[in-house]
């Protein structure tokens, strides 16, 4: 027997937490934080990590990822905050409609994919409505460390600017914001230019604001290693479809609105994640015979690996008349 | 010709690659001996560049200083040695802006200092080109003094410092800009093979 500890379930290890708060914030968005039942210290993290929420659904099990805001340093407790979407897939709307100061949940430890580069001469960020949210953990560990940052966060209006009015309070000469409503746009290209070599960018928003600071800062020679981003895809619904399990040997069913990953995890079977968003890497499965067309929608996979050689459980789906998976 | 194949080695060994054209604010381009040729091609390549090129030249005895010159660079400076130019290398660092882009090319020396510069100055190695030109002789530390002599070119070779008969490693350090020199007759002492040129 090895001494090291064995992971025994997949995913990132579980805390026991109750929740201690619910701050709604705007219209959509709403705080939540959490306390440790065991009433021990959470461990600190760092600026830009996630937790994976578990929610107990009238017996459906919902996993969502969402990015800790609340000061990397303060152990006694975690926050989320979450944007209501009455389109998406519950999540959310569990959140928001269900949950209650009091109730107990499991979250996951801190997990990061999108840290702050520390050798960084001057940090840049670009947050697009709840895109905000790894930026206020961010921020609080730039300000210990003594780092050098300025945000620009682009919001629909004035009511829907969530924490608008605390980052101008406490950094007014840092916070840059442009309301949507107003016509006000970021001003990217102005604002790339004479930053101080070494300076690091990074933006959360919605998919078409972080392609356009990518392309931007790469036609004015901004080193890719220098913009950094964050997307969490939520799982797409789609049509069921049926999939042939080799190393369980069984056949399984997706249904129309959960992911590939959530079947099997119906299933019984132990499949590795992590963000559940398409982003970590760490759901990626082996394909062993298909007949059909895949639906990719992770930012993992190279384009010959999509080509019927993986699939992103968490995210992606499969049309056709067979799919046969290593697992 | 300058160029020189390098055979494939261990992962810790640098590989050097053609010079390209990128897009930039601002172009940052240090060069020694025959590396000028790399910077001539490059210009040939597009010829806009030079209006926002400063071009940093250490000679070494060759004459392609005119030639350099010729292609009107934004500015153009010529030093003796790499130690005399580091103070410029160092100021441009310091008061360039990002979407710089640098082009090194020469020696593996001069490239491998100027490298540390530029990541020293906040830019990552993946984004900094290189080509190399020239002569092949390497820039080594020796391991056990931590002096550094330059320009080694036979294998093994006396340390400039301690006086250690040494035996060139391909294992680089991108920090020190240098390879490893280790001794090779510390089990035997004078039992030193008679020195090679380096690749023949």
């Amino acid at each position: 027997m090895s001494a090291a500890p064995q992971k025994v379930k997949a995913g990132a290890e579980q805390i026991s937490v109750k929740v201690s708060a619910v701050v709604p914030l705007n219209d959509l968005v709403t705080r939540f934080e959490f306390q440790r039942t065991d009433g021990q210290h959470f461990p600190t993290f760092s600026g830009g990590a996630h937790t994976v929420v578990t929610m107990n659904d009238d017996g459906r099990t919902r996993l969502n990822p969402y990015s800790l805001m609340s000061d990397p340093t303060d152990t006694s407790t975690y926050a989320i905050s979450v944007r209501r979407d009455d389109e998406g897939r519950g999540g959310s709307l569990f959140m928001h409609t269900r949950v209650k100061v009091g109730d107990e949940m499991q979250i996951t430890y801190p997990v990061n994919l999108f840290s702050l580069d520390l050798r960084a001469k001057k940090h840049v960020f670009f947050a697009g409505g709840i895109g905000i949210t790894p930026f206020m953990s961010m921020i609080a560990q730039l300000e210990r460390s003594n780092g050098t940052w300025e945000l620009h966060y682009a919001v629909r209006t004035e009511t829907l600017g969530t924490y608008v009015d605390e980052l101008r309070y406490k950094f007014p000469n840092k916070v840059h914001v442009y309301y949507d409503d107003r016509s006000q746009s970021i001003p990217l290209e102005d604002l790339l230019d004479g930053q101080p070599l070494g300076t690091n960018a990074y933006v959360c928003g919605p998919k078409g604001m972080i392609d356009w600071i990518h392309a931007t800062a790469a036609a004015a020679g901004w080193p890719d290693a220098q913009v950094h981003s964050e997307e969490f895809t939520a799982p797409q619904p789609g049509k069921p479809f049926e999939v042939r399990l080799c190393k369980t040997d069984k056949t399984i069913q997706v249904g129309e609105s959960e992911s590939l990953l959530e079947a099997l995890e119906r299933e019984g079977v132990d499949a590795p994640f992590l963000c559940r968003g398409g982003a970590c890497g760490q759901c990626e499965t082996d394909v062993v015979s298909y007949d059909g067309e895949f639906i990719h929608r992770d930012h993992w996979l190279e384009p010959e690996q999509q080509a019927g050689q993986k699939i992103m459980p968490c995210v992606s789906r499969f049309v056709g008349a067979s799919l046969e998976i290593d697992r | 010709m300058s160029k020189f194949q390098f055979p494939e080695s261990i992962k810790s060994r640098p590989v050097y690659g053609t010079l390209e054209p990128r897009v930039g604010k601002f172009h940052l381009m240090i060069a020694d001996a025959e590396g000028a040729e790399a910077i001539l091609e490059l210009a040939a390549q597009d010829p806009e560049l030079m209006a926002k090129t400063h071009i940093i030249f250490i000679p070494k005895g060759t004459d392609y200083g005119d030639k350099l010159k010729a292609l009107n660079p934004a500015q153009y400076y010529e030093g003796p040695t790499y130690a005399a130019s580091v103070q410029r290398i160092q100021h441009v660092l310091a008061n360039a802006h990002q979407g710089l882009q640098v082009y090194l090319t020469g020696t593996e020396g001069l490239m491998g200092q100027a490298q540390n510069e530029a990541m020293q100055a906040g830019i990552p190695h993946t984004s900094i080109q290189t080509e190399h030109r020239g002569s092949v002789v390497r820039r080594m530390q020796c391991v056990h003094c931590k002096g550094i002599t330059e320009d080694v070119m036979t294998d093994p070779f006396v340390c400039s410092h301690c006086g250690l008969n040494l035996f060139v490693r391909d294992h680089y350090s991108r920090r020190l800009a240098a390879y490893q020199g280790v001794c090779i007759d510390a089990e035997d002492p004078g039992n030193v093979p008679e020195p090679v040129e380096l690749y023949k």
